[in-house]
């Protein structure tokens, strides 16, 4: 490890993977410190992802990276009538199970390939400031502290993001807002091979919802969430998650357990600092809806790189310098997506089973030319002029 | 106090987002609360998707 790096990736998942990549691409020297002994593990993900979303980034896919391909979605209403988002694109591919080990594994081989260095069991433990700026990390590595300077550090360590506070920005995620959540890999259960199966209802999973991912023949992700303050004694994540598998897979075997957390809460309101970027969760741009951070995760971090590149050539990693980075995400398709997500997200978490129930018996019929959020979305709207009033703040987003 | 059951945690940081104070960190398998910044109002005693966290009289 060098004293200095013209980029410090801070967390080796798939945002500072790509954040170094993309950096050493650009001729930059890069270091990437991971604190966990391996890239990939724990996942700490349902590891679903768009096929449109990942088909961004690589020209072919590995198939060790994919788990399942995944070709439909079921929703359950609380009420337990189901339906599928599939119809018109029947025989196409809609997304992906990952294996997120192998994926992450791989991220990080090819910033190494491009000439990142990366060092595992390596931990960011204050940040070096002068005078209000970010110059780079305190590394804890095999049992030493380093001092490790950089013109711009990315911070990519997740949910659990504490570099931000080393610099003086609060990250805290509102209780409400942080899904609290419980995975099992099971193995030997019936489920559907390409269908990725979500149940709502405030009673089975509040503030959040029940998923079933395909990992394989007879093998998924089923996982819950819900809203960390609907957490407590008895009734916590592995609590409902339990509960479930009691009831619907009791012969199924369980090979992992994963529990982790999600933010559901707006992103940072600056995703910049002088000589600092947030990106992928540490910068809070999980989906408000879903949940999911992967492609997030990786978009912001390219980019946040690219922004970092022309700032440094430039001389200058200032906030306003670095604003540009943070200016592109919020026009973009993601977030734009994030911020109607949220909208979304803050009308559908105050609905009861019966609201719920009657919304989803709506579309239950509804045939999608394009699967997306959006489309649900608009029909779901068509289809309840009753509770037009609870809907209404979405129109602006449709 | 809070108190970690190191059996029961699964060492996986939703008490660190919440933590209002930054008073966690998660450093591999292994929790740590520093209780000098912990200021005891137990939003990781209920977050906490195991209840591995336990508030305990000091």
């Amino acid at each position: 490890m060098k004293s200095e790096y013209d980029v410090l990736v801070i967390g080796g998942g798939p945002a500072g993977a790509l954040a170094g990549k993309t950096a050493a691409e650009k001729g930059l020297s890069v270091c990437i410190v991971e604190k966990r002994p391996q890239i990939g593990a724990p996942v700490r993900c349902a590891e679903g992802i768009g096929e449109e979303l990942i088909n961004e980034f690589f020209s072919e896919l590995d198939p060790k990276w994919i788990a399942s391909k995944i070709k439909g979605a079921k929703i359950v209403a609380p009420n337990g009538n189901s339906f599928y988002l599939n119809p018109a694109m029947a025989g196409n591919e809609v997304g992906y199970v990952l294996n997120r080990k192998v994926f992450d594994r791989d991220l990080i081989w090819q910033a190494l390939e491009a000439g990142a260095e990366c060092y595992v069991k390596a931990r960011a433990v204050d940040a070096i400031m002068e005078n209000g700026v970010c110059k780079g990390a305190k590394i804890e590595y095999m049992g030493s502290v380093h001092d490790v300077r950089a013109k711009v550090v990315i911070a990519a360590d997740g949910v659990e993001s504490k570099f931000g506070r080393y610099c003086g920005v609060d990250t805290t995620v509102p209780l409400s807002e942080l899904e609290t959540c419980a995975q099992y890999l099971m193995a030997d259960i019936d489920i559907e091979p390409e269908i990725n199966v979500f149940y709502v209802g405030r009673e089975a999973c509040p503030g959040g919802y029940i998923w079933i991912f395909p990992k394989g023949d007879r093998t998924a992700n089923i996982g819950i969430g819900i809203a960390g303050n609907e957490s407590k004694d008895g009734k916590r994540a592995k609590d409902y998650l339990d509960k479930y598998v009691k009831k619907n897979f009791p012969d199924g075997k369980i090979t992992e357990i994963i529990v982790g957390g999600v933010s559901i809460c707006p992103p940072l309101k600056s995703t910049v600092e002088d000589g600092l970027m947030f990106v992928g969760d540490a910068a809070r741009l999980s989906d408000p809806i879903t949940g999911g951070g992967i492609y997030n995760a990786m978009y912001s971090g390219k980019l946040a790189a690219e922004v970092a590149a022309e700032c440094i050539r430039n001389g200058d990693t200032s906030k306003a310098a670095l604003m540009k980075y943070d200016t592109t995400w919020r026009a973009s398709k993601m977030g734009k997506t994030l911020e109607r997500n949220y909208q979304i997200k803050e009308i559908f978490v105050k609905l009861d089973d019966d609201q719920l129930n009657s919304i989803l018996n709506s579309v239950s019929n509804l045939v999608m030319k394009e699967f997306s959020m959006l489309t649900l979305m608009k029909e779901i709207i068509r289809m309840n002029p009753k509770m037009i009033a609870e809907l209404a703040p979405l129109r602006k987003y449709m | 106090m809070i108190k970690v059951r190191r059996e029961v945690c699964g060492y996986c940081g939703a008490c660190v987002s919440v933590c209002p104070e930054g008073a966690i960190e998660l450093i591999d398998a292994y929790l740590s609360i520093d209780d000098e910044i912990c200021k005891n109002c137990r939003i990781c005693v209920k977050v906490c998707p195991l209840g591995s966290l336990e508030a305990i009289k000091e």
